[in-house]
């Protein structure tokens, strides 16, 4: 094959949009969901993921996007304790839920201690995938709770391994979260 | 004293960043305001032959559709680049209708929310005029041609010293080798962003994700026929950039465009898939590296030839030669740098452009070279180790790398290395260990900063730089405290703002031997300032005395002369006539580059754990011991070498932009299908540094770190692959399909 046919193959299936329902603006959907303690009635488009809603409409934008694909786990927040990727889920899915943000982490300015154990052991660099970080240790943590076998080095990696940190800080990411989970089990 | 240098503090930006607070560009929502998507080139070559963008236009709440029919005016071609700008690159702003790569932007959709918009661009039905692109070095080869100038230092295209056929004849022992590294893509996890925003129709602020806020002034400023004054580009905290950020790319300019025509503010934010094309790339590069030696080891030839890919429309040539010029003494030594044109999105600067690829080639060379002689591969190195740069004929600045061998190799415990490949076997794992050298040059350029006493007591220091993740915030924040004489606590540092002093881009590794210089003269000029008054002040208890006879030390005054009589900076600050005082200082680079080579060396130690039948590779161990200047905040120093090691392991085993070469387009532009280590991918990483103060490179004896991680640490996993299994591999990622 010749690639100048391809490539007009490819142009000649480009208006695939058009065959696709288009919402619109019109078409609204009432939701409550609890941000942070916080209760929001909202309508929303229901196209909006829950990232671009905190992000966008609530200003909450320590959730962060980086891929908006579910790929590298800035968005990460909490949905009932349990981490979730933000931008993989439609806002209007979350009617009922309570969502917890990095803003929503530290209670009348204290640190939670993954926060204070991230500063001390330098568990970031330009900090853009911190607040995912934070919200998938928080996650983690839950998820262990309460087990006999104790959480390791080897685990803690592999359970993190959802947030991708470009700065490369994983080494201090691992001891930032050991150290909380030492003061957790001891 | 105690000094604030040299001290392990916490970044001081660390609770804005682990709270969410930190704010960078994409968040700044202001009212009004505006969401543009770019529509993107999916052909590589040819031309737009037609945009329908009526569906687009119908589709609720889009605002403008904006296209080359669109007529954007500019006030200079974006291909009119300024010569004293190395970090300018040709644009494509819809001027025309042609397309000179795949994911270039050819339409930007504005809508009143972002659904609409993304809903918008993918209306918006673009055919094109396709051509047959050519993105391989091998399809391009003939028309390979040799540039006068290599970007980053602007190095010669070529080089040579000595006779290297006269010096191959005399070897016993010869190698020649091919050595490739692929197209890599940066991939900071805050994706491009700019907000803009305009004053009037002369008036223009940009919240931009930039490594350079002057440099996008000033290229935003000339292609929109601004005066300079009148843009103000801010960019508090930037998600990363690793040379992706330095230059000013077309969406900025388009950001900025899109806000003239709808007069709103417009936030446009990359895509991921977005950041495979238009904002840069490290080109491939073909290394041919030809080594003679004697069987004592000593060098007498070395040579490199290397091939790497330019666009069609700008020319940046990743200077991946220069390490072999200058990392060993031996008296034959050629290089060549060849560029093919390809229709790609131009490669630019990546995190240690040059030396990376660079000293990945040449040491993995090294260690070929040292099993052919069956000698150890440290030995080899110190064998033929350069007391100075023998490429430029300077004498090194400070050079310690001597030290960095012994300190790594004592830590990481290479004296038990056993030299056989496959003979460290652990059980079912191959284990293997590597080494490799480190190298990054020692830049400099002209920076400014301004220190201030306010009358409460706080002392403010602004310079214009950014923080990208290196711990500007909390090394300038040191070095002022240092300079002037309080603790750090009581400085408030700020950056990111085209109204501070101006500073250079956040790039080659010059942050602190630049900005941290202005920062340093400023704080000591503003200290001197404050002594000078005091003894003139009828006021103080230092009055009368000389100001040499004054120390100034954790926030208080006192005569050297007379222990008791002190004044605290807060008693000083509270008797000001004035609102504040300050010092504004220019500082620039001397004559040291002409007489010094200014150079940072380290040695990198890697084990790997290689799974016997599957190929697997894990980096379960690094050591990295770097001579690298005086280090300015052993926390954050920490992290920046041991992120660039990361690099390393990642530019191995990982990076890989794979090209799809009959049309042009990379396939694997997302997170999940261009590797990037995981947590799981790393292992334990060690890092010293030589207690190293080099005062020729600047007034506080800083070479910098963001980028010398990344050097030799490719090779050094490389090598170790090699320990473990025997299998050489020359052509990266090291992939588990190469070593089965």
């Amino acid at each position: 094959m010749n690639v100048a046919s391809l490539s007009a193959g490819i142009a000649a299936t480009v208006p695939l949009a058009e065959a696709q329902t288009v919402p619109s603006a019109s078409e609204i959907v009432d939701c409550a969901i609890t941000v942070n303690g916080r209760e929001y009635a909202l309508t929303l488009d229901p196209r909006i993921t829950l990232l671009d809603l905190l992000r966008e409409r609530l200003h909450l934008t320590g959730a962060k996007k980086g891929c908006d694909h579910g790929q590298c786990g800035a968005c990460t927040v909490l949905s009932g304790g349990t981490r979730i990727n933000s931008c993989l889920s439609l806002a209007v899915t979350h009617n009922g839920d309570f969502i917890t943000t990095i803003e929503g982490l530290a209670r009348n300015g204290d640190l939670h201690p993954l926060q204070a154990a991230f500063i001390e052991h330098d568990g970031f660099q330009c900090g853009y995938c911190t607040p995912g970080q934070i919200c998938s240790a928080a996650g983690l943590l839950n998820e262990v709770r309460g087990r006999a076998k104790p959480l390791d080095d080897a685990e803690i990696r592999e359970r993190m391994s959802g947030n991708i940190c470009r700065c490369g800080a994983y080494p201090n990411i691992v001891a930032a979260i050991k150290a909380v989970r030492g003061r957790v089990a001891g | 004293m105690p000094s604030a240098i040299g001290e392990p503090l916490d970044r001081v930006d660390g609770r804005a960043k682990v709270t969410g607070g930190a704010v960078y560009s994409a968040e700044n929502n202001l009212p009004g305001m505006t969401y543009a998507v770019m529509v993107t080139s999916t052909i590589a070559k040819g031309r737009v032959a037609s945009i329908d963008s009526a569906a687009a236009r119908r589709a609720p709440g889009i605002i403008a559709v904006l296209t080359h029919e669109s007529k954007l005016k500019l006030a200079k071609s974006p291909d009119d680049i300024s010569p004293d700008s190395a970090a300018d690159r040709r644009l494509q702003l819809l001027q025309n209708d042609r397309v000179l790569y795949a994911g270039q932007p050819v339409a930007v959709v504005v809508a009143e929310t972002l659904e609409a918009a993304q809903e918008g661009a993918r209306l918006a039905q673009v055919r094109y005029g396709p051509e047959t692109p050519s993105v391989s070095v091998d399809a391009s080869l003939a028309g390979a041609f040799i540039p006068e100038r290599l970007s980053g230092a602007g190095d010669p295209g070529r080089s040579s010293r000595g006779d290297v056929q006269a010096g191959m004849s005399q070897a016993s022992t010869r190698l020649e080798q091919v050595y490739t590294t692929p197209f890599q893509v940066h991939n900071p996890m805050e994706p491009h962003a700019t907000v803009a925003v305009w004053d009037g129709p002369d008036g223009l602020t940009l919240y931009d994700a930039t490594q350079g806020i002057f440099g996008a002034r000033k290229r935003v400023a000339g292609l929109l026929g601004l005066a300079v004054e009148n843009v103000r580009v801010l960019s508090p905290y930037v998600g990363g950039g690793f040379g992706s950020k330095g230059p000013t790319w077309s969406h900025v300019l388009l950001c900025a465009m899109a806000a003239r025509e709808v007069r709103r503010p417009v936030k446009l934010v990359l895509a991921r898939p977005q950041m495979f094309g238009p904002i840069g790339c490290r080109s491939e590069t073909r290394q041919s590296i030809a080594i003679g030696a004697k069987p004592d080891g000593t060098l007498t030839a070395l040579k490199n030839d290397v091939v790497t890919h330019t666009s069609s429309f700008d020319d940046f040539v990743e200077p991946a030669s220069t390490p072999t010029r200058k990392l060993y003494s031996v008296p034959n030594n050629s290089t060549t740098q060849r560029v093919v044109r390809s229709d790609i999105g131009t490669p630019s600067y990546m995190r240690a452009p040059g030396e990376a690829p660079g000293t990945f080639a040449l040491e993995v060379a090294m260690d070929e070279l040292a099993y052919a002689l069956t000698m150890d591969p440290l030995a080899l190195r110190l064998k033929n180790y350069a007391e100075q740069d023998e490429d430029g004929q300077k004498p090194w600045s400070a050079k310690s790398l001597r030290e960095c061998y012994r300190m790594g190799a004592e830590r990481f415990g290479w004296a038990k290395r056993s030299p056989e490949p496959g003979s460290m076997r652990d059980g079912h794992t191959l284990i293997g260990w590597g080494l490799g050298t480190a190298m990054y040059p020692a830049r400099r350029s002209p920076a400014s900063a301004r220190a201030r006493l306010n009358r409460d007591g706080s002392i403010q220091v602004e310079a214009g730089t950014q923080e990208i993740g290196g711990g500007t915030y909390t090394t300038m924040t040191q070095i002022a405290a240092d300079g002037i004489g309080v603790e750090p606590s009581r400085v408030i540092f700020r950056l990111g703002d085209t109204q501070f002093p101006p500073t250079p881009v956040s790039g080659g590794s010059m942050t602190t031997a630049s900005t941290g210089s202005a920062v340093y003269l400023a704080a000591r000029a503003l200290r001197d300032t404050i002594i000078q008054r005091a003894v003139v002040d009828r006021n103080s208890l230092l009055y009368g005395a000389k100001p040499a006879q004054i120390a100034f030390e954790n926030g208080r005054l006192s005569r050297s002369d007379r222990p008791g009589q002190m004044e605290t900076i807060q008693h000083f600050a509270a008797g000001l006539g004035e609102p504040y005082i300050e010092a504004i200082v220019n500082a620039a680079p001397g004559q040291e580059k002409e007489e010094f080579s200014p150079m940072s060396f380290g040695a990198q130690f890697a084990e790997v754990r290689v799974d016997a039948d599957l190929g697997q590779v894990f980096v379960s161990r690094m050591v990295g011991a770097f001579g690298a200047g005086r280090i300015i905040n052993a926390k954050t120093a920490r992290s920046n070498f041991m992120g660039g090691m990361v690099w390393g392991v990642s530019f191995a085993l990982y990076e890989h932009a794979v090209y799809d070469e009959r049309l042009g387009r990379i396939v694997n532009n997302n997170l999940a299908e261009y590797h990037v280590p995981v947590n799981a991918d790393i292992g334990d990483i060690d890092v010293i540094w030589v207690d190293e103060a080099d005062h020729h490179v600047d007034p506080i004896g800083a070479k910098g770190i963001g980028e010398i991680g990344i050097t030799g640490s490719a090779a050094a996993v490389a090598n170790a692959v090699f320990h473990a299994t025997g299998k050489r591999v020359r052509d990266l990622p090291i992939t588990l399909d190469k070593l089965l």
